[in-house]
């Protein structure tokens, strides 16, 4: 089984939760199915990314020829990647690109991340998508993300092999139902031409069919996974703080995440109570105005803003807390909840959150309903019993969602595909 | 003969109200006036009218036809509020003579488990409102939902009572037979009647989905092996209409029992009869059981952190509420002991039913929040005294009450036997009787040296009362 893969962020260049779930996906079907071979297309490796599959990067697939001997490709070339390899892909250009801002190489430079010119770069992701599915051999295609969506949909043009795509979060959630039509026309095409859409929850694939007007055999819901925390994280002492909790909030400070919520949460729960105080992690378009509102309610004393969070310090913040909510307004998935799970630290969440799918151990309130989620608040910071019980049983539940079932969930999907002709007759 | 036992149980909790932290201290009503109309009318409507109307006809028409019942005192609040209608419905089929009303602690909750006085309280609470209601004081008991252990049956045989109701749980039966009468193994005057979990359950848990003739029925009673007499089918009323609806044919079902049983030979007995007969043997249970879920035990109202907590927090003040005097408070002790309220927490898989809450952590928040705010109350009344304090003072409080009750038998010792040398001296003697509570009042100055809030550590003690006062 060869999977040619195309993703837009890989560990350890981490942007958001795509660069997580595209490793544990990767991962987990390594290791669960000694068969797997995956091929994945980055715009911008680093070279650092692990070893446990081919990585191809974008910038180093020429699509216009160059005559360079041996000796020179290699000396130009990072060596995660042959020669020979190179030659392969020079051999499959397939029109003249000539005209394009090419390098010395012939290959196509990539900002990496998400610039300003993100739909050039999406475009010229799809055209090098084309020397790549004409120089490989592979049973399937998965692209992850919209990003990517154009460049799945090229190389199935190309290769005529069927199109897996890996919705992580749709523009609707992303924008509250105010779409940008660029996007949504890259998403809906994608879509479009896909064989099997793998929704990262039910409440996506609910987006997906309503939204992009899918047909809903093609769709499927495929939770995401944490991996086990590596044993520095779990070495992390849990930070008692006496007669004071800690409640936390953690994400990108945005629309999407309903920052407004734990405000507005926070300031019923600091009216009853003098010892709980609120972290609010995290940066984003919306971090200046949570300032503002804190202190419009008269809590910024009690509310900590300690800004971007990375690596361990995500971790550290988890286990220095007693409750994590995650309030958001639309969450494809939400790995956070998982995470802090991990760390032993109870959850609420928003019943418009995927991971709540698949989470019995957490609480679950709407997003909007700020008495209920200050009322969840007060009651874990109050109730020993019910702390002690979502924390414990908490760690039991995600140590069982791992990503080696999901890889065996989404090879049974590739199966399907492959071997059934898909999922529409 | 072969004889069936059957009985059932009439209870409905005073559901609570959705009550945020922000209430606490604010708000001290608990109860959701409207679901509680809403559904007490809706039970009585669809469950407990038919099915009374047709036993009160089934009585009629068969005059060895027996029923026994049991209301949960926070029910039949419930009743005589939103649905008298049931309880005269009540009141004619006891006219009926062929009815038995059993007794069961007020609240439907799990005192037995927690606070022994609480528990007999409560019990002699519920007794008086049965003999009030119907006419006689109830002979035999049944605890919430069958929960029992050998320590309650000697708790319950100390109260008087001839026999109780069980579940003829396997981890306590063993091989042997839920069909014969058995006795407690901590104190032999109390009979033991246990549950025939499979008959039961045939009409109470599968009517509907592996749906039943009464005759069917009938013949796998009367081919139970010779010398096994006693049949007991316990269950709740609400399973004829709410458990299984009407029309499923389940009150035909219930018709049909008694002509069908004459049939075979199969008789009727009300509890208190066959505990009047001699048991076969001891039971010894050392653990609760229950007649809920496949363990049969109390793992759905305290199986998890959450439920222990909330029990334990609830009962800590059980003795407070026992001895203050509020009213209010009272009323609000019964319906937060119900043990619904534990049971709408529970995290073991399966279980739908959860009232107004979306998860058994909603059903914790909201009423440790309740309880937050009735313990404040209950805690208020003391003005603030240390739980030290005030625990002595309830000791204190107790061993005067043995002190007096102990002097009372005393009393009646002696009038009796005064009465045996001058019967025409006994009206005259009567007022000693009354005399009695100068007694404690001399005893009550003593506490007051002692410790002024012990004040009205009077006969029925009402002593909190004056504690706050003098703080």
């Amino acid at each position: 089984m060869k999977v040619l893969m195309f993703g837009w962020e890989f560990p350890p260049k981490i942007y958001g939760g795509l660069a997580v779930a595209s490793y544990g996906i990767t991962k987990g079907m390594i290791e669960g199915q000694p068969d797997a071979e995956i091929t994945f297309c980055l715009p911008k490796p680093c070279g650092e990314e692990e070893k446990f599959l081919r990585i191809i990067g974008m910038n180093q697939v020429p699509i216009v020829y160059r005559g360079h001997d041996y000796d020179y490709v290699k000396s130009h070339i990072p060596d995660y990647m042959t020669p020979e390899e190179y030659y392969k892909f020079r051999d499959h250009i397939y029109a003249d690109f000539s005209y394009m801002n090419v390098n010395d190489m012939g290959c196509m430079e990539f900002a990496g991340g998400y610039p300003g010119n993100l739909h050039d770069e999406i475009n010229n992701f799809s055209i090098i998508a084309g020397v790549v599915a004409r120089s490989e051999q592979f049973d399937i295609i998965h692209a992850h993300d919209w990003l990517t969506y154009p460049a799945g949909v090229h190389a199935k043009m190309v290769s005529g092999k069927p199109l897996c795509i890996h919705v992580h979060a749709t523009d609707f959630d992303r924008s509250r139902g105010k779409v940008n039509p660029t996007v949504y026309s890259i998403e809906k095409n994608g879509m479009d031409h896909a064989d099997c859409i793998m929704c990262v929850s039910e409440l996506t694939r609910q987006t997906v069919i309503r939204e992009y007007h899918q047909d809903p055999r093609k769709c499927f819901a495929v939770h995401n996974a944490v991996y086990p925390l590596p044993q520095e994280y779990l070495d992390i002492p849990r930070v008692d703080h006496g007669k004071e909790k800690v409640v936390t909030f953690l994400g990108r400070i945005t629309m999407q995440k309903g920052p407004e919520y734990f405000i507005e949460a926070a300031d019923l729960v600091c009216k009853r109570s003098k010892n709980i105080r609120f972290c609010f992690a995290g940066s984003g378009d919306k971090y200046w105005e949570m300032v503002d509102l804190a202190a419009a309610k008269g809590i910024a004393d009690r509310v900590h803003f300690p800004g971007f969070l990375r690596g361990k310090q995500v971790y550290e913040c988890y286990k220095a807390s007693d409750v994590f909510v995650m309030p958001s307004v639309s969450e494809p998935f939400g790995i956070a909840p998982l995470e802090a799970m991990q760390c032993g630290t109870p959850s609420i969440i928003s019943k418009q959150s995927g991971c709540g799918e698949i989470l019995d151990k957490v609480i679950k309130v709407d997003y909007w309903d700020i008495n209920a989620m200050a009322d969840a608040i007060y009651s874990l910071c109050t109730n020993e019993g019910l702390h002690k019980y979502l924390q414990e049983e908490g760690l039991k539940e995600v140590a069982e969602i791992t990503w080696v079932k999901v890889g065996h969930r989404i090879r049974k999907l590739y199966d399907e595909c492959i071997y059934n002709g898909g999922f529409i007759h | 003969m072969k004889r069936i036992c059957l009985y059932f149980e009439i209870h409905q909790i005073i559901h609570l109200k959705r009550y945020r932290f922000f209430d606490i201290g604010r708000d001290h009503y608990y109860y959701d006036d409207y679901e509680n109309e809403r559904s007490i009318n809706d039970i009585a409507e669809r469950s407990y009218v038919p099915a009374l109307q047709t036993l009160i006809q089934m009585c009629r028409d068969h005059p060895e036809f027996k029923v026994a019942f049991s209301l949960s005192g926070v029910g039949l609040e419930q009743l005589e509020f939103h649905a008298p209608q049931v309880i005269d419905l009540l009141r004619e089929i006891n006219s009926t003579g062929q009815v038995e009303f059993l007794c069961e602690p007020y609240s439907h909750g799990l005192s037995s488990l927690a606070n022994e006085e609480s528990f007999v309280a409560e019990v002699k609470r519920m007794s008086d409102r049965v003999k009030e209601l119907f006419g006689k004081r109830p002979k035999v008991f049944r605890n919430s939902s069958l929960i029992y252990n050998d320590e309650i049956g000697a708790q319950v045989a100390a109260m008087g009572f001839k026999g109780i109701l069980t579940e003829g749980a396997k981890q306590v039966l063993g091989w042997k037979s839920p069909h014969y009468l058995y006795h407690c193994a901590s104190d032999p005057r109390l009979k033991l009647l246990m549950r025939d979990i499979n008959l039961s359950e045939d009409i109470t848990e599968r009517f509907t989905s592996h749906p039943l003739m009464a005759d069917q029925w009938l013949d796998w009673i009367a081919s139970t092996p010779e010398g096994e007499n006693i049949i007991n089918i316990f269950g709740e009323l609400v399973t004829f209409g709410i458990f299984h609806p009407l029309q499923s044919g389940i009150l035909e079902f219930l018709k049909a029992i008694p002509v069908l049983a004459k049939e075979r030979g199969i008789g009727f007995a009300l509890p208190s009869e066959l505990c009047a007969e001699k048991s076969v043997g001891a039971i010894e249970v050392p653990y609760n059981i229950s007649w809920v879920d496949e363990e049969r035990d109390t793992s759905c109202w305290l199986g998890n952190v959450m439920q222990r907590e909330a029990f334990n927090k609830l009962y800590s003040v059980a003795d407070r509420v026992r001895v203050c005097g509020d009213r209010r408070i009272q009323m609000d002790w019964d319906s937060l002991q119900a043990s619904n309220n534990f049971r709408f927490m529970t995290t073991k898989p399966g279980y739908q039913y959860r009232g107004i809450y979306d998860s058994p952590y909603d059903a914790f928040t909201n009423y440790m929040n309740i309880l937050g705010d009735f313990i404040s109350r209950v805690n208020n009344l003391y003005g603030g005294a240390d739980n030290e304090e005030i625990d002595g003072l309830i000791t204190m409080i107790k061993n005067q009450d043995d002190e007096l009750a102990a002097k009372d038998k005393e009393i009646e010792r002696l009038r009796k036997k005064l009465e045996k040398f001058n019967p025409t001296e006994v009206e005259e003697k009567k007022p000693v009787k009354k005399a009695v509570p100068k007694k404690p009042a001399a005893a009550k100055k003593a506490a007051e040296k002692a410790k002024p809030a012990a004040g009205a550590a009077a006969k029925k003690v009402t002593a909190p009362k004056a504690a706050p006062k003098k703080k």
